[in-house]
Order: structure tokens, then sequence, then C-alpha cells
């Protein structure tokens, strides 16, 4: 269907559109949106006290809403003029080439010693260290996701369920049965890995964008029935009561076998923050080192090349329903654990936590992190969840602004930040064949 | 078997809004190959726009009942058509030619954007109105327990219908309707022949969405309530409906919307209501387990 031709970009980038054109374009954008807005934004409706409703406009806002695409479809248009036509290869000098592949090289120890380091350097600064934790669980989740969506080239909508799974499975053992944390986090991953079979198998023959449905309506199923199965998961009031973890049996409290106490520290609540920190840490590292250490493996090479193409995986023998559901079990495990983390660390878990603007968040990071990338994921969360605390003032607008930033970005990159999807195994030599030796019956 | 009849035509009158709505994922589908996420969405700023027109002509002191009915149905059917123009201009053209996920997620952050705009336009809170088309008929009354055909469902069966028949028309008697079919087949074939293949696809989107515009309608006239979240699963039970019926095929999601709007009215009228979502999912799972082209879909051949 790519019937661009050159010739196409050429002739648009002679003819440059002059201030006349530009001016048109603005209008028409301007009076697109006037229709748009002229009902939505124009008037607001709201249920009086009595259920009556009531009406009153907003002329102001409207015009004001006008006068920004009109004045933004200008920008942009000067902007789209400034930078060229979309075609343009840039051509960068090798010098530059070799310094940004040095410093893509450096970056990775330097930001992971930073990590490590944020807890000494943050010591007092309890936001800090409570936005690093939740920074790095999405770090952790999209890794795991990346398994699935990066490396496998599954599009997977509910990671949340596996998400939620691990989270219950934490809550309802340790709350029922007084398991600890160190016993049920593999219990939660192996759960949510059951899960993610069980999810796998019927999706086997599926691909593209109805696999994405079915699991988007496999993470909202996930998601109704903890609301409605009340005797078991205390419905849309949650689990509360979530016993906090401890070091191996040492808890962190002021008591008098705590860690405070057996060190012979003064106790500090920041002492739990700075544990839940490496914690994170830690199982985020493990779902790296297990990625990276996968793809190596025969499994993970089967990954990727399912992900390049899945009809001559099979020609090749690959089978691909082992292939597939290790993909989407080793991806829920992960996430299983994130979430027994995530419900330590709450110690209240609710249906409200696991909806689907978690699985789309989640999904955006690997997107952003250029699908693959284990660096590219771990920078994506950061601009992501930062992003996110940058607006909190704007509870409202949160959502808006993350929607409009996955369309610009699709629109600006659609291969993410860091584009990296090249196999990790190809030739390195191009062998010629004769033309002779592939006919029919003979290549 | 009162109780089934009198479910049976509450299951008509649901699946005519979820068959309206999943003729937009069909038709969009069926040309661009992508599953249009904000369709959903689309659907609900129509159920909005529906509402406040209605508001602004009663105000004005207009009481003349099909009159109104009439000017609303335009005024959203317009209004919600040139968002859906406006979508795909901006979300999903400059991906025409993209990789195969950056449609459906560039779909996704569209969805995210119509759905909180509402919010912030028009307030989280759940906006009723007040029964515009009341009375209706008494088909027959057993033991005590009656069947009612109430006025309401009639308009909503039969715009469906009317509808239908002119969207049929469509696509089979005009050029648009024979453009959209060449795209469908084969879009660099059909530009070559001389189909402007970017209008045709706008126009896909803008039929769909109007289309979705009097299901919000229709739903806003039968439920009385419109807010900004009900999009979402609407959307999902939709598309549900066009998989159901065979994707790409338009009597398909018809069909398709009956059943759905059947099997959820009749299974919480059975069963419980607290899962009847669960079975509107489950069923697309097993139905794309079992039979994934669908009921009057055709089989997709993979080339290699």
């Amino acid at each position: 269907m790519g019937v661009t031709t050159p010739a196409a970009h050429s002739s648009a980038a002679a003819q440059a559109p002059g201030a006349a054109f530009i001016f048109k374009k603005a209008l028409i954008s301007a009076l697109v949106a006037l229709v748009l807005f002229s009902l939505m934004i124009g008037v607001r409706t709201e249920a009086g006290s009595d259920g009556q409703l009531t009406y009153w406009t907003r002329f102001g806002d409207l015009a004001a809403m006008v006068a920004t695409v009109f004045g933004g479809s200008i920008v942009v248009e000067l902007l789209r003029q400034w930078w060229g036509p979309v075609g343009t290869v840039r051509i960068v000098p090798p010098s530059v080439q070799s310094g940004l592949a040095l410093a893509r090289r450096g970056i990775a120890p330097v930001l992971l010693t930073l990590t490590f380091l944020v807890p000494v350097i943050f010591y007092n600064e309890r936001y800090i260290l409570d936005l690093g934790i939740l920074v790095l669980t999405y770090v952790m989740l999209g890794w795991g996701l990346n398994v699935v969506v990066g490396l496998a080239g599954l599009l997977d909508l509910g990671y949340v369920a596996f998400y939620a799974v691990g989270a219950y499975s934490y809550a309802l053992l340790a709350t029922n049965f007084g398991l600890s944390f160190w016993i049920c986090l593999p219990l939660a991953g192996i759960l949510a890995a059951f899960c993610g079979v069980l999810l796998g198998f019927p999706v086997l023959r599926l691909r593209g964008d109805y696999l994405a449905i079915v699991t988007l309506a496999f993470g909202e199923i996930i998601r109704l029935v903890i609301i409605n199965w009340q005797s078991l998961t205390g419905g849309p009031n949650g689990v509360t009561g979530i016993p906090r973890p401890t070091l191996f049996g040492i808890p962190l409290t002021p008591a008098d076998d705590g860690l405070a106490a057996l060190l012979g520290i003064e106790f500090s609540p920041t002492h739990r923050i700075v544990f839940l920190f490496y914690l994170i840490l830690a199982l985020a590292l493990l779902t790296n080192w297990v990625t990276i250490r996968l793809r190596r493996l025969p499994i993970g090479r089967a990954w990727e090349a399912l992900r390049e193409d899945e009809v001559a995986c099979r020609a090749l023998g690959i089978n691909t329903t082992t292939t597939k559901l290790t993909a989407f079990a080793t991806g829920a495990m992960f996430g299983g654990l994130a979430g027994a983390f995530f419900a330590t660390r709450q110690g209240f878990i609710s249906p409200e936590s696991f909806t689907f603007h978690e699985s789309a968040l989640v999904l955006a990071i690997v997107v952003l992190g250029g699908m693959g990338s284990q660096l590219g994921v771990a920078l994506a969360a950061l601009v992501m969840i930062g992003g996110f605390e940058l607006f909190r003032g704007l509870e409202q607008f949160r959502m808006l602004v993350f929607g409009l930033a996955m369309v610009l970005l699709m629109i600006w990159r659609p291969r993410g930040l860091i584009g990296h999807r090249a196999p990790t195994v190809f030739l390195h030599h191009n062998q010629a064949i004769s033309s002779d030796l592939v006919k029919e019956g003979h290549g | 078997m009162d109780y089934f009849a009198q479910q049976l035509i509450n299951g008509i009158v649901l699946g005519s809004i979820y068959g309206l709505i999943a003729i937009g994922y069909t038709m969009v589908y069926g040309i661009v190959g992508m599953i249009n996420f904000a369709h959903g969405d689309i659907f609900m700023i129509g159920g909005f726009i529906a509402l406040i027109s209605f508001l602004i002509l009663v105000s004005f002191g207009l009481t003349v009942v099909p009159v109104i009915l009439l000017i609303v149905l335009l005024v959203s059917m317009a209004i919600t058509a040139l968002y859906g123009w406006t979508v795909e201009r901006i979300a999903y053209r400059p991906l025409r030619h993209s990789f195969r996920l950056a449609p459906m997620l560039s779909a996704i952050g569209m969805s995210f954007v119509l759905t909180n705009y509402s919010q912030v336009a028009q307030g989280a809170r759940v906006k009723p109105v007040p029964p515009i088309i009341t009375g209706g008929y008494t088909l027959y009354e057993a033991d005590g327990f009656v069947v009612r055909l109430s006025n309401i469902q009639i308009i909503v069966v039969i715009t469906t219908v009317v509808l239908l028949a002119i969207f049929t028309w469509l696509v089979a008697r005009t050029r648009l309707g024979r453009d959209m079919r060449a795209c469908e087949q084969d879009q660099t074939m059909a530009a070559l022949l001389g189909v402007d293949v970017d209008r045709t696809i706008s126009m896909t989107f803008v039929i769909g969405a109007a289309l979705a515009a009097v299901a919000g309608m229709m739903y806003l006239l039968y439920y009385g309530l419109v807010d900004f979240f009900m999009g979402f699963v609407a959307g999902i039970k939709a598309f549900t409906a066009a998989v159901l019926g065979g994707i790409g095929s338009l009597p398909g999601a018809m069909l398709g919307g009956l059943l759905i709007g059947l099997i959820e009215t009749l299974w919480s009228a059975y069963f419980s209501v607290e899962y009847k979502d669960v079975a509107a999912f489950s069923i697309l799972i097993v139905v794309l387990i079992f039979l994934p082209t669908g009921l009057l879909g055709r089989p997709e051949v993979e080339k290699v």
C-alpha cells in the first residue's frame, strides 16, 4: 500500500505553502473546532438538586478554544514548513553517531547507579522515595509486558489482569492464612503465570487486533469477577489490612523484635520505605536479568522469530503453541510479582486499581520505550510516571493529556523513543544465492 | 412464557442500538483493517450532543415532540459525524502506512481523549433526562403479567430498520458505496482506477459516526441518561457484535447486535444481572475461538 513516491515529496517541498494557504487552513480548522465544541463546550449541563437538568452557556470558553485551535493550526503549519518534508533523511556525522552510541552504552550503568543512590541522597524526601517506588513498579510492569509485546509481538491489552491476580493472591493468602510475603511472592507469580496460560490457550489462533480485543475482554472479566465475587474478594470494598513485608521475618516496626531494635538504631518509618524501594528495585532487576537471559535461550529466539513472522516460524518447525504460551506465562508471572509488591506496599487493594487505564498505561510505556528495548522501557516509565506527577494538580486533565500524548507519539515516533526491534541474531553477511538455486523445488 | 416475550422485546431494542454501533466498527475494519477503538466514545458523544440540543430546544419553548426529535436527530448526527471525521483526520490518517500496532494505540489514545474531554466539558455526574416519549401498547395480559410494547421501543426499532435500509442502498447502489467496496478489496488498485481513497475512508468514518450518533440518541431516549463513561463498555459489546456477525459484513453486524442484545437481556433476566458483562465478553472469546470469521463473514486467507 505504500505508494507514496519520492517525486511527491520533492514536489511538496518545491512549492512551500504561502501565508494565504496557511491562513486558509487555520480558518478551516477553527471552523471545524467551532462546530465540534459548539454544544459540548459552549453549553454546560448539570443535574440540579431536584433531578431536573439545567444548562448554562459558556461562550467565552468556546471562543478561547476556537482561538487556540486557530493559533495552534498556524503554529503547527509553520513548524511543519520549518521542519521540512517528513521523508527527509537527516545525515548525522559519524563522529556524532559514535558519540551517541557511547552515550547509549554508558547511560544504563549510570542510571542504575543513580537509582541505587536515590534512597541515600533523598533519605529525608519521603515524596521522592514514594515516587521512585511507583516508577520502579511501572518499570517492572513494563519489562514484564515487554516479554509479551516487545519480544513475542503479541499485543496484550489486559495485562492489568495479571497484576490484579498477583495482588489479590498475596492479599488473600496473607489475610486469610497468615502466610508471609516471601512465601506468597512466588505463589502470586505462579498463580499469575497460570492465569497467563489460561488466557493463552484460547487466543493461540488469534493474531493482531483480535488478540488485543480478547485480552482486553479477559482483563475486564477478571475485574468484573473481582467486583462481583464479594464473599472472596470483598467486592468493590477491596481487601484491607494486608500485612507489610518483613526483612526475611524481621518486621520493620518499632517493636522490640523489629529491625531498628535489633540493629540498635532509632526507629524511623523511612526504613520501611527504603526497604520497599530496594525490594522493588531487586524485583525489577530480576525481571530484567531473566528477560535478557531468556533472549539468549532458544525460547527467546523463538519469541523474536514469532514476532517477525509467524508463518515462517511454523515452517521452520518452531512450536508456536508453546512459544506463545511461555511468552504469556512469563509476562504474566512478572505482572503477578509486581502485583504482590503493590499489595504489600499499599496495604489495601480494590478493583479500582486494576482498570483498563492501567493496562493502557503500561502498554504505552512499552510502546514509548521502543518495544523490545529494556533501557527504553525504563526511561519511558520514568517519563510517563514523572509526567503524570507533574499533572497531579490537574487531576481531570491528566488522562486527557495522556491520551493526546499517546496519539501524538504514535504520529511523531511510532517506533518509540528508542527504536530497537532488530532481532538479536541475524546473518552478518548477505549471501548471494544464484537464481537457479531458488527455483521451485530446489531452494 | 410471557416473561420471555417481554425480555425478547427488550432484547431486540437493546440489540438494535448495539447493531447501529457495530456497523461503524465493521465498516472501518473492512476498509482500513483497524479496530476503531474510539468508536464507543463517538457513540457517547452522540448521546451528549442529543441531550444538549434537546435541552436547548425545550428551553426555547418548542413542544411538538416529533419536530424536536427530528431536529435533535439531525443535529447530533451532523456534529457527531464531524467528530468521526476529525478523529480519522488527526489520529488515523497520518498512520495509514505505519506499522500494525500504531493505529490501534493511537485509537486507544483517542478514546481516552474523547472520554476525558466529555468529563471535563460536561462533568462526571450522570445526566438524567425525564422520559420524552411515553405511552405504549399492552400486547396481552396473562396470569397478571403484562407484556408491553412501549412507544419508544417501537421508535428505536423503526429508526434502526429505516436507517439500515438507507444504508444498504447507499453501499449497494451509489457511487460512494461502490468506492467503499473497491477500497475494501484493494486500495492501491482502487486509487489507480480513480477512486479518491482518502475521501472514501473519511466518508466511512463519517457514516459510522452518524450511525453511532443515532445509537447514542436512542440510548438517551430509551434509558433516559448519559454519562461520560458509557462508551467503553458499549463499544466493546458492539465490537463483539461485529465479530459475532462476521467483521466486514454489514448484515452480520446487525445480526450480531441483535444476538448480543438478546443474550445480554436474557442472561440478566434468567441468571444474574451482575455477570451480564462477563457473559458478553465471554461470548466474544468463545466466538473468536470457534468461529473466527463470524456468522456471515468471509474467511480470511493469509498469503505469504
